[in-house]
């Protein structure tokens, strides 16, 4: 894929990138894994236990893919967002763009870091998750697939939420403002099939849906919609932003006067 | 003789509507210690901005060892090595990874990078603080540690934004040592600075922009020649009573405190002759210094030529 100098380029982004997130293990890595203890233990264990089963399963079972794909989700997309924003606040962008390194190795070195987070923090979930339920999967494939794209997916978005931030306010008004309420009615906590008509035509158009139910697919076996759809949709929303952060950087958008 | 660097008919118009830079055309020598002074808002920066690709520009060309900088983009980004004002690293890494992940942008292998990034950081007196964060450098340290990061790649165009700027002067001068001995060994140098005794020390070639233009591009030999005018400061060892004020061709000489007299020569008078008026006085003098820098005489004078008198010195 790259040539001597560029692999070198971009491994030295990517150990820099895991290198910042392990550093402030504090901020990155612990919050997440207390805020989706207590959805296990709260949802999971104190409200699940009157609600039963849902589409077949234990709630606690159900939600569990569901507030792995979340972590992923909002990990991915914070440790591009908040490190390529930070790099810009402090200029040390310019040590990049000053260097021969192609927009696709910045770009590629970027995603690789969010997604390692993202990873990560999903892995440490799922371990969490084995004290709560017995998971078992039915296809990795689809599983190891969907999370990877996911976080693709995810670490281009912050990418361009990263591009387009000129203060600190600009990177959390699109999680706090767009994600969160996406993921919230993305299916973590529910199945469509409860929704009136409306309303679950509605939630189709939600991106994260497709990806939870994907997910809670090749952990359950079970998913409110058609996996190759979703894949689909999944790779076409990792060409667009792909492309989207491409022309970005070749325009110099937000980092080049 | 090789140019480094070549720029022909370099323009920026900015966002705002401001034009930055008018079609500036310049060549450096491969090898040259060359002096790009001028007013703030003159458009240095700018210039050093397009060249290292951190601002686009909107007209002209840039050609770095002859090579067109879009179309050889690795090679000429190779090349060169950039100093800038203001501080750009992240205060939160350790200086020795700051330059060491700079190395490996630049493609160098590990082992490699760990190699120089140790040379400059020795070279610059850095490496006792290599595992501190950044943020815990002195400015003079931080500004080293920038050049360090700009030399890592070894590249042949050193160019350097206001270097010393708030250094203290023991540390400039470590500086401009430091800058003569990569010059000797073949760095092809650019400076911009305000202070305009740095450039009359250390570059050989200098040329000042204003609004956007190029107003002089020279040799600082014949550039200093052209300065008829020397003023000096000349100390008397016992208190002056009575007024001094002689005002004859070629010579000036007032008196500005009780201690003090301020000599002007020119058309080719020397010292002697503004000693030995005062000795006819009866005023004897222990010591004498330059009023002022004789390249922010000239350089003054450039700009009040083009109606432009305010700059920051």
């Amino acid at each position: 894929m790259f040539s001597d100098h560029r692999l070198v380029a971009f491994e030295t982004i990517v150990i820099k990138e895991v290198r910042r997130f392990t550093r402030i293990w504090l901020q990155t890595l612990l919050p997440p894994v207390i805020t989706i203890s207590l959805y296990f233990v709260i949802f999971g264990n104190l409200v699940g236990s009157r609600i039963g089963e849902m589409g077949g399963y234990r709630y606690m079972e159900f939600i569990v893919p569901g507030l792995i794909m979340m972590a992923v989700i909002q990990n991915s997309y914070s440790n591009v967002v908040s490190s390529f924003f930070s790099q810009k606040f402090q200029r040390s962008v310019e040590e990049l763009l000053v260097a021969p390194v192609p927009n696709y190795v910045i770009l590629s070195g970027y995603i690789a870091g969010g997604m390692a987070r993202g990873l990560c923090v999903g892995l440490i979930v799922t371990l969490m998750s084995l004290f709560f339920a017995d998971l078992g999967i039915h296809s990795l494939l689809i599983t190891i697939s969907v999370v990877l794209l996911t976080s693709l997916v995810f670490s281009l978005g912050g990418f361009i939420n990263a591009v387009f931030a000129n203060n600190f306010d600009d990177i959390s008004i699109i999680p706090t403002f767009v994600l969160t309420p996406l993921i919230y009615l993305g299916g973590v906590f529910y199945s469509i099939e409860l929704l009136p008509p409306f309303w679950r035509v509605v939630s189709q158009l939600n991106p994260i849906f497709y990806m939870v139910n994907t997910f809670r697919y090749g952990i359950l076996g079970t998913s409110d919609i058609d996996v190759a759809w979703a894949f689909t949709m999944l790779c076409l929303f990792v060409i667009v932003l792909y492309g989207g952060c491409i022309w970005l950087l070749r325009r110099g958008t937000g980092v080049r006067s | 003789m090789t140019v480094a660097i070549s720029v022909s008919n370099l323009q920026k118009r900015y966002a705002s509507g401001t034009m930055a830079l008018k079609g500036i055309s310049l060549e450096v020598e491969q090898g040259d210690f060359f002096a790009l002074l001028g007013p703030n808002g003159a458009g240095k920066s700018t210039f050093i901005g397009i060249v290292s690709t951190l601002v686009t520009r909107s007209g002209g060309r840039v050609r770095v060892f002859g090579r067109d900088v879009d179309t050889h983009v690795y090679q000429t980004k190779l090349d060169l090595g950039v100093v800038p004002q203001e501080i750009n690293f992240s205060q939160f890494e350790k200086v020795g990874d700051v330059v060491r992940t700079q190395a490996g942008y630049y493609g160098l292998p590990r082992k490699l990078a760990a190699g120089r990034s140790e040379k400059y950081l020795r070279q610059l007196g850095l490496w006792e603080k290599r595992n501190d964060r950044s943020r815990s450098l002195s400015g003079g340290m931080k500004r080293r540690m920038m050049i360090a990061r700009a030399l890592v790649h070894e590249p042949r165009l050193l160019i350097l934004d206001e270097p010393t700027a708030g250094v203290d002067i023991e540390l400039r001068r470590s500086m401009w040592n430091f800058l003569l001995e990569i010059n000797r060994a073949g760095t092809t140098i650019i400076l911009t600075t305000h202070y305009l005794e740095e450039a009359e020390q250390l570059c050989r070639n200098i040329a000042i922009i204003d609004e956007g233009r190029i107003i002089e591009n020279t040799s600082m030999k014949k550039l200093l020649l052209e300065l008829d005018t020397h003023a000096f400061i000349l100390d008397s060892d016992a208190t002056l009573d009575g007024e001094v004020n002689i005002d004859e061709p070629g010579l000036s000489l007032r008196k500005i405190d009780s201690h003090s007299i301020e000599a002007v020569l020119s058309g080719g008078r020397d010292i002697n002759s503004a000693i030995a008026a005062l000795d006819r006085l009866g005023i004897r003098i222990i010591s004498m210094r330059n009023k002022a820098n004789r390249l922010e005489q000239l350089f003054l004078s450039r700009l009040r030529g083009k109606g432009n008198g305010e700059v920051e010195g």
